[in-house]
């Protein structure tokens, strides 16, 4: 790996959202607008929007980067640049990293941008410290960004890309303890929920505005950051320099 | 002066889907010479070239490249490789595709304006590449193999569909790298494209159907144009 190769590959995909000022636009605004949209559903109910909001702080840029990056990835692989790039002198890792760098960069500003309204505009609370909170937003973020470089290489297609939205994203959002508690869950359910790297990462951000920074929360954090490093080295597998 | 190893495929076999391309294939590219790869749509021109750069799946045979085997990792950066599709990025500009390559390859800066000057676009750029002609688009892919100082340059139909004036300037261009000593493999489908390289390397249907200079292969064939010599080297082929 080298650093300038990284940087490279960082700048490149900065510039190109740099040039389509409407994505980086719905990727901001989105969020902040759905957050609003949830604020004013459960007003009078403070307690469920405080129950409900917080993880949502994560939840939001997790599937808003799982998206973006399955298919800027898919469009690498099938414009004929993955192919030029893998005739450079460039690592796997180089390539996947940087795309890291620069949708984390993203997945910052989207996580600072939507903490602060909601703790900012609409009264949402956190008992431990709201830094961390941002934090592991960016976190859930990552993790949804290095889960989506991971599965576009199972997609051959846009359409395809699309569809693991559904099909990936949603059992982690519903099975990760948001909507029911994983305590209440039957238990092949919450089997499965304890194998989805997205139920720990929704786990240390509602620990984090509990102000509970107990062991559980410590585990969340080593899963998060282990299942996220494991998505791009399984990511790094996935490209190959010699196709048939 | 000892000869520096160029290309050497020997006993090359590679299936595609499933169907034979090559069965076999030996052929030989030298330094210092512009080497046409010529060939109807189907031979294995591109299939050829992608094996030679490391990224296509083989089943058999040999490729040396540069006194090393094809797809070396030390040979990402002494070899330059265009594909016959456009493989830059569209929704940047020129010169931030041209940026990117040249860092990526640690190119210095200024070879950016020079690739830029040799594919006549240095006045386009600041303009996003999904916004040029295709002709434009592939001088902007083909500028990024121009960066760096590669010893070795394979170019998949570099000169297809562009103006004349333009494709005059870009032969002259790889004679001009082949004169420093490096090999140049160039593909085409234009049979006419002949009289601009200097070795010459006839495939059809995965066969390699001569080898040498134009005028070798003309007095072999009796033929009159390189055309004509297809028709009758195939007619020979044939039994």
């Amino acid at each position: 790996m080298s650093l300038r190769v990284t940087g490279a590959v960082a700048g490149r995909v900065l510039r190109q959202l740099r040039r389509d000022p409407r994505t980086v636009g719905l990727m901001l605004g989105v969020p902040s607008f759905l957050i609003v949209l949830l604020h004013e559903l459960f007003a009078g109910r403070e307690v469920v929007f405080q129950h409900v909001g917080g993880p949502l702080l994560g939840l939001f840029p997790f599937v808003s980067m799982f998206v973006v990056t399955s298919i800027t990835m898919l469009r690498e692989r099938t414009s004929g640049t993955l192919e030029r790039l893998m005739t450079l002198p460039l690592a796997k890792l180089d390539l996947l990293v940087g795309y890291g760098a620069a949708f984390a960069l993203m997945a910052a500003l989207q996580a600072s941008l939507v903490s602060a309204i909601a703790f900012g505009l609409l009264d949402l609370h956190s008992i431990g410290p709201v830094w961390v909170v941002v934090v592991l937003a960016i976190g859930n973020a990552v993790l949804g960004m290095a889960l989506g470089l991971f599965m576009s290489a199972f997609a051959s297609t846009e359409f395809q890309a699309v569809q693991f939205m559904p099909a990936v994203v949603l059992p982690q959002l519903l099975l990760c303890g948001l909507f029911v508690p994983r305590a209440q869950m039957a238990d092949w359910l919450r089997v499965l929920s304890a194998l989805l790297p997205l139920t720990y990462a929704y786990d240390a951000l509602a620990h984090a505005i509990r102000g509970s920074f107990d062991a559980r929360f410590a585990l969340d954090v080593c899963v998060t950051v282990g299942a996220t490093l494991l998505a791009l080295v399984l990511g790094a597998l996935t490209l190959r320099r010699r196709t048939p | 002066m000892e000869i520096q190893p160029g290309i050497t495929v020997d006993g090359l076999r590679v299936e595609r889907n499933g169907t034979r391309v090559f069965e076999g294939l030996s052929l030989s590219v030298a330094r210092g010479a512009v080497t046409g790869l010529l060939g109807p749509n189907g031979s294995g021109k591109s299939t050829l070239m992608r094996a030679i750069v490391g990224v296509q799946r083989v089943q058999g045979g040999t490729i040396d490249v540069l006194g090393e085997p094809a797809g070396s990792p030390s040979l990402r950066s002494r070899v330059a490789y265009v594909t016959q599709a456009p493989s830059v990025y569209g929704d940047i500009t020129v010169g931030e595709n041209l940026h990117f390559f040249s860092r990526v390859l640690a190119a210095p800066e200024a070879s950016i304006e020079a690739a830029l000057r040799t594919v006549d676009l240095l006045g386009e750029a600041d303009r996003v590449v999904n916004r040029l002609s295709g002709g434009q688009r592939a001088r902007v892919s083909l500028a990024t193999a121009l960066l760096g100082d590669p010893e070795l340059l394979v170019l998949d139909e570099p000169t297809v569909g562009l103006d004349p004036l333009l494709r005059r300037e870009l032969w002259d261009t790889f004679h001009g790298l082949a004169r420093e000593n490096r090999a140049v493999l160039v593909s085409s489908h234009v049979m006419d494209e002949a009289e601009r390289c200097d070795e010459l390397l006839l495939l059809r249907d995965g066969l390699l159907l001569a080898t040498g200079t134009l005028p070798e292969i003309l007095e072999r064939t009796g033929a009159g144009d390189l055309e004509g010599a297809f028709l009758r080297l195939v007619d020979e082929a044939a039994p």
